[in-house]
């Protein structure tokens, strides 16, 4: 379904990407893990379409993302969803008007409807009750939870998570990643989730995908990640 | 030294043509999804409120002081030549063909311009317009259009207002201070006023409306590419916003009084 080949992407003569292939079956969960502003936001962001390579490839559902623009390159995002490391929820709106919003914009469904499904979705994540609140008088947990339900909220067939736990306590990291599982059972989509929490994710997803130095230095099962004797995925597992 | 010293002014030419070249495409744009529906009404009319309605106050204010101080300068002058019977033309004149259009165009940058610059680059730095873009919803549409939209209508009204206080505040000072009649001071200015004057200041007010939308939302889209990520990032684009819409306001406007003369 989502397929990367050769993606090479630099800024200010830095190389982030070195030369990046993968491919994600539909339905599968990969984690992509790596060292800090070692590139796994910079390729989710390739992987949305809100970045261009230098060279290479996106290719989802057969669909080039460098040979799409406009009105296909939407309908295309339609089918998307992303859950940003801030959550980027519009400050000037409540968490109601934020999950409502897609449904709003994107659909014909009467006020009704609307009200009814946010509501379903805010309760799914734990959030009823906080609907009339402003992103700012929540904590950064419950932003995450937001955030979840407005890129769930039309039922996208990807689903792209930029450090979902960054910034949160174990605890409440624990119960983002259980959310996003019970997500992907009921809609089945897939997600591919960029990750600093190893190994705690790996339960949670089916591949993981390391880069290091630009390129893919792991491609495969957690617990084959888990066996490795590489070196350096050794050090990063902390072993 | 010398070629690494013409190299720099190269460098830096370069990416001040680019930077037009940006702003030329941005503006463009803006018009292109201005004339294509579908226009967010909901958004313009905040935006109006916003940008127009929110502007009253200063308006009226900085309107009434400046008719105010045209009606002590220009009684002043005039008096010293017997001519103070033209301070009614003399104060519609000034503030219709420039001083209402261009003050209330300052007013509203500082006011409006400034907060529309950091509003949208609040938006960028937190990723809301990522946000906007990956729903496969048009930024142009929901940011840009409607603030261009409500500075098209607000302008030429907030300007109107000004006027219509400022000849209020000359005709205080003038005909309830200084003693002109209230007969000269309106006849006068009826008879010397006339409609292409009342035009240039509309078409001054509507071109300036371009300008403060069009660079308020241009620095607040493109804040972290151009000016840096971060508090300072916004800062800077407002900054730059209210600095660039002020040069170009009196900038456009001489040409656009050398062409209207």
């Amino acid at each position: 379904m989502i397929k990367v080949e050769q993606l090479r992407k630099s800024f200010d003569g830095h190389v982030v990407l070195d030369g990046i292939s993968f491919e994600i079956a539909k339905g599968e969960v990969v984690a992509l893990i790596g060292g800090s502003g070692g590139g796994k936001s910079v390729l989710l962001k390739h992987l949305a379409g809100l970045m261009q390579p230098d060279s290479g490839r996106v290719i989802i559902d057969g669909v080039d993302l460098r040979k799409v623009r406009g009105s296909e390159l939407r309908r295309l995002r339609d089918r998307l969803g992303f859950l940003f490391q801030g959550g980027a929820l519009f400050d000037s709106m409540t968490v109601y008007e934020n999950v409502a919003f897609p449904l709003r914009e994107k659909t014909k469904m009467k006020e009704r409807e609307i009200r009814s499904r946010v509501m379903r979705e805010l309760e799914l994540v734990g959030l009823k009750g906080a609907e009339d609140k402003y992103p700012s008088q929540i904590s950064g947990g419950m932003v995450k939870r937001a955030a979840l339900a407005r890129s769930l909220v039309l039922d996208p067939e990807i689903m792209l998570f930029d450090e979902p736990t960054t910034g949160l306590d174990p605890v409440i990291g624990q119960s983002i990643l259980e959310l996003i599982d019970s997500c992907h059972q009921r809609i089945s989509f897939t997600g591919i989730i960029v990750t600093h929490e190893i190994p705690r994710i790996f339960p949670f997803v089916d591949r993981v995908l390391m880069i290091y130095q630009g390129k893919l230095r792991v491609n495969g099962p957690p617990d084959e990640m888990m066996r490795s004797d590489d070196p350096v995925v050794k050090a990063f597992l902390g072993k | 030294m010398i070629v690494e010293w013409i190299r720099r002014i190269g460098a830096g030419t370069l990416e001040s043509v680019r930077r037009m070249g940006l702003m030329g495409l941005f503006l463009a744009k803006t018009f292109l999804y201005t004339v294509i529906p579908p226009i967010k009404f909901s958004r313009v009319v905040k935006q109006i409120h916003f940008i127009g309605l929110q502007s009253t106050v200063v308006i009226l204010l900085t309107g009434l002081f400046a008719g105010m101080v045209l009606g002590f300068q220009g009684y002043y002058s005039l008096s010293r030549f017997g001519s103070d019977a033209f301070l009614g033309p003399m104060v519609g004149l000034a503030l219709i063909k420039e001083l209402g259009p261009v003050l209330s165009a300052l007013m509203v940058t500082g006011r409006a311009g400034s907060a529309v610059a950091a509003e949208i680059g609040i938006m960028r730095i937190s990723e809301q317009i990522d946000a906007l873009d990956l729903m496969g919803l048009n930024p142009y549409r929901y940011l840009i259009v409607p603030n261009m939209l409500a500075a098209l209508i607000s302008m030429p009204l907030l300007t109107a207002i000004f006027d219509v206080l400022g000849i209020f505040g000359g005709y205080l000072i003038g005909v309830k201070l200084l003693g002109v009649s209230s007969g000269v001071y309106f006849g006068e200015m009826s008879h010397y006023v006339e409609m292409a004057d009342v035009l240039e200041g509309l078409y001054k007010s509507l071109s300036f409306g371009v300008l403060i939308a069009w660079v308020a939302t241009f620095k607040g889209y493109y804040t972290g590419i151009l000016t840096g990520f971060g508090a300072e990032g916004v800062s800077k684009a407002t900054t730059q916003a209210v600095v660039l819409t002020s040069v170009l306001i009196l900038v456009w406007d001489y040409f656009m009084t050398s062409a209207l003369f």
